[in-house]
């Protein structure tokens, strides 16, 4: 039976992590996410699941431990804020090449440089672009509330394993640290030796005389093995990104303007709609929970209903892109953003609206 | 061309005296000739062959000229980032406390860009081992100067030598491990004489062995050879070696704790 509880965002995570079996968590202090390293040292993991939670030297280390349980076939993740995510994209794209699954959860502050401990959503362009060095994506959710910190663990160790690929939660600050009734998924059990050996052949486990060694790498000096490789990376991001869009749609069925928007700007837009409505304006709100992969086509059709788009960013204009590249010019797409740490309230976002879109 | 022809006669089972370990794979190594990796990884191989492990063994290879250890050893292995593997090698052994578990990492890699990691999983006392292949130089980049470099070496990013007021001091890893509590046996090795190679290979499976104990951290340093990064013939950098690599990084034990 599910449990309800209250609790903040980066907990939520936390337990949902270790209720989705998860085997070990390698992380490094940093504000605004250190609870979820605190909540799984508070609980024991290892004497409640078996699950390893080690505070690693560097987040470099903590990549690099995710990267080797990982390899081992093992439900393994990490956490960090902005320039701790930063400090682990090498890291990230060796798990990439290598074509391993984990779980990374980015609970974003405002940047650059060392920038401020305040929510921010800069940090898009890292996640959904790639992030380190080569052509690669990650599985990119974004979760608006602390049901879904709780939910994206479930499914992002899901998403990891069924396309062998690292699952990224973009979260922010707001999400990480607010308070919410969330409903936690029941126990289940972290995978068997046997589960391991049947479901990733390909795990460092030990090399028994039946199979080959396995190895775990993301060289290949040969080029033209190289591009067969990143080929291959290429075909599994296009079944990714025909399979797997997720988004939410409020408010749309009579919507004449629609905001784009994830996580706690998505939320805010709702207020925003509110407020609008209330007006006389009709206004909708698109929310991509995976931003890779970007739910461009729906966003697509929408121009044909709506008369303009105002994506709203806790950035300085980075998710409109692909917002503009999935509307190609026929309607209106204009950019309201705070940064630095600062949220936007919900009655600017109607006024930036009128302003920028209906055109007071 | 001569040709050779072997006597079947002579080529028996009970006649074996010696063979090439199955745990190494058929494939040709990539190192220089006369370099020593080939043979560090054979005695690490010969004594996880001996101790009948090779199903619970999994190694972590570097980068730097070792990064293709996978395809030499016939034993499930990670490739790592630069530096990192003793933190890849630490979640491993962390998720599969049974099994055993190593790194193979030459200087740069282990005394460089990795310094943090070997530090933190020596002072932890992962129940693993590290083993470093310390020829100063980088080999794999084409030569340039090494954590390990020595004082006035010569080296592609030091061509008039090593000068340690601009370029630091040669940094002696292995003795600055063995003062961490996490680690149990400390030691330093060669493989430039057969005398040399038995005394290694005895030190490897004591490291092996130790993780069965479950006490700490066995950390092998293997002081070898660059004859290409040193720009001499093999037996040329052996005797270079002996004289220069030898009296700045002593052969021996340096911590050995068998009752802790």
């Amino acid at each position: 039976m599910k449990e309800l509880r209250l609790m903040k965002g980066n907990e939520a995570f936390a337990e949902a992590c270790i209720r989705a079996g998860a085997d070990g968590y390698f992380g490094y202090p940093i504000t605004p996410q250190s609870e979820v390293m605190e909540y799984l040292m508070a609980q024991k993991t290892h004497e409640r699941t078996g699950m390893v939670t080690l505070q690693a030297e560097s987040e470099i280390a903590a990549i690099n431990m995710v990267y080797g349980g990982a390899g081992c076939g093992k439900r393994v993740l990490t956490s960090s804020s902005s320039p701790g995510i930063s400090l682990k994209q090498e890291g990230i794209s060796y798990i990439a090449g290598a074509e391993l699954p984990c779980l990374i959860l980015n609970v974003v502050r405002g940047g650059p440089g060392l920038g401020t401990i305040q929510p921010s959503q800069s940090d898009y362009f890292q996640s959904t672009k790639g992030g380190g060095h080569g052509d690669y994506k990650l599985i990119v959710l974004a979760p608006a509330s602390v049901q879904e910190m709780a939910d994206f663990a479930g499914l992002g160790f899901e998403l990891a394993f069924k396309y062998r690929n690292p699952v990224l939660i973009l979260s922010d600050g707001a999400i990480g640290q607010m308070m919410e009734k969330v409903e936690l998924d029941v126990q289940k059990p972290r995978f068997t030796m046997e589960e391991i050996r049947k479901n990733t052949p390909w795990a460092t486990i030990g090399k028994t005389p039946d199979r080959e060694h396995n190895i775990i790498t993301s060289l290949d000096l040969e080029s033209i093995k190289m591009e067969r490789h990143n080929q291959e990376l290429q075909k599994k991001y296009r079944s990714i990104e025909e399979n797997e869009v997720r988004y939410e749609k409020i408010s749309c069925e009579d919507a004449e303007y629609a905001f784009v928007a994830y996580g706690t700007s998505a939320r805010i837009c709702q207020k925003a709609i509110e407020i609008a409505r209330a007006e006389g304006i009709k206004v909708g709100l698109m929310r991509p929970i995976t931003l890779f992969p970007f739910p461009k086509k729906l966003i697509k059709e929408m121009t044909s209903r709506v008369k303009g788009i105002l994506c709203v960013e806790m950035s300085a204009g980075q998710m409109i892109e692909d917002v503009q590249l999935a509307v190609e010019g026929r309607i209106p797409v204009e950019h309201f953003g705070r940064y630095g740490g600062i949220v936007h309230s919900p009655s600017e976002i109607v006024d930036a609206l009128k302003k920028q879109i209906i055109g007071g | 061309m001569a040709e050779f022809k072997t006597n079947p006669e002579i080529v028996q089972p009970e006649n074996v005296v010696y063979k090439r370990t199955e745990l190494l794979t058929p494939k040709d190594l990539s190192y220089c000739p006369g370099c020593g990796h080939g043979t560090a990884h054979r005695i690490i191989m010969e004594v996880i062959e001996e101790m009948g492990i090779q199903s619970e063994t999994i190694a972590v290879a570097p980068v730097g000229c070792s990064v293709l250890a996978y395809e030499f050893m016939n034993v499930d292995i990670q490739q790592a980032s630069h530096g990192r593997a003793p933190a890849v090698a630490t979640a491993i052994k962390r998720l599969f406390p049974e099994k055993f578990v190593f790194t193979y990492q030459g200087d740069g890699d282990l005394a460089a860009i990795g310094t943090a990691e070997t530090i933190h999983a020596c002072n932890r006392g992962e129940n693993m081992t590290i083993f470093f292949i310390n020829n100063g130089i980088y080999g794999m980049t084409g030569g340039q100067m090494a954590p390990t470099t020595l004082p006035g070496m010569k080296s592609s990013t030091s061509p008039y030598g090593r000068d340690v007021a601009t370029m630091g001091n040669p940094l002696k890893m292995t003795e600055l491990v063995a003062t961490l509590p996490g680690t149990i046996y400390v030691t330093r090795q060669a493989v430039h004489t057969p005398s040399a190679v038995r005394k290694a290979k005895k030190a490897v499976r004591k490291a092996f062995e130790n993780q069965k104990l479950n006490k700490g951290l066995s950390f092998v340093e293997i002081v070898s050879n660059c004859n290409s990064g040193w720009k001499m013939t093999p037996l040329q950098s052996n005797e270079w070696m002996v004289d220069n690599m030898f009296p700045f990084y002593p052969i021996g034990d340096i911590k050995v704790n068998d009752d802790k």
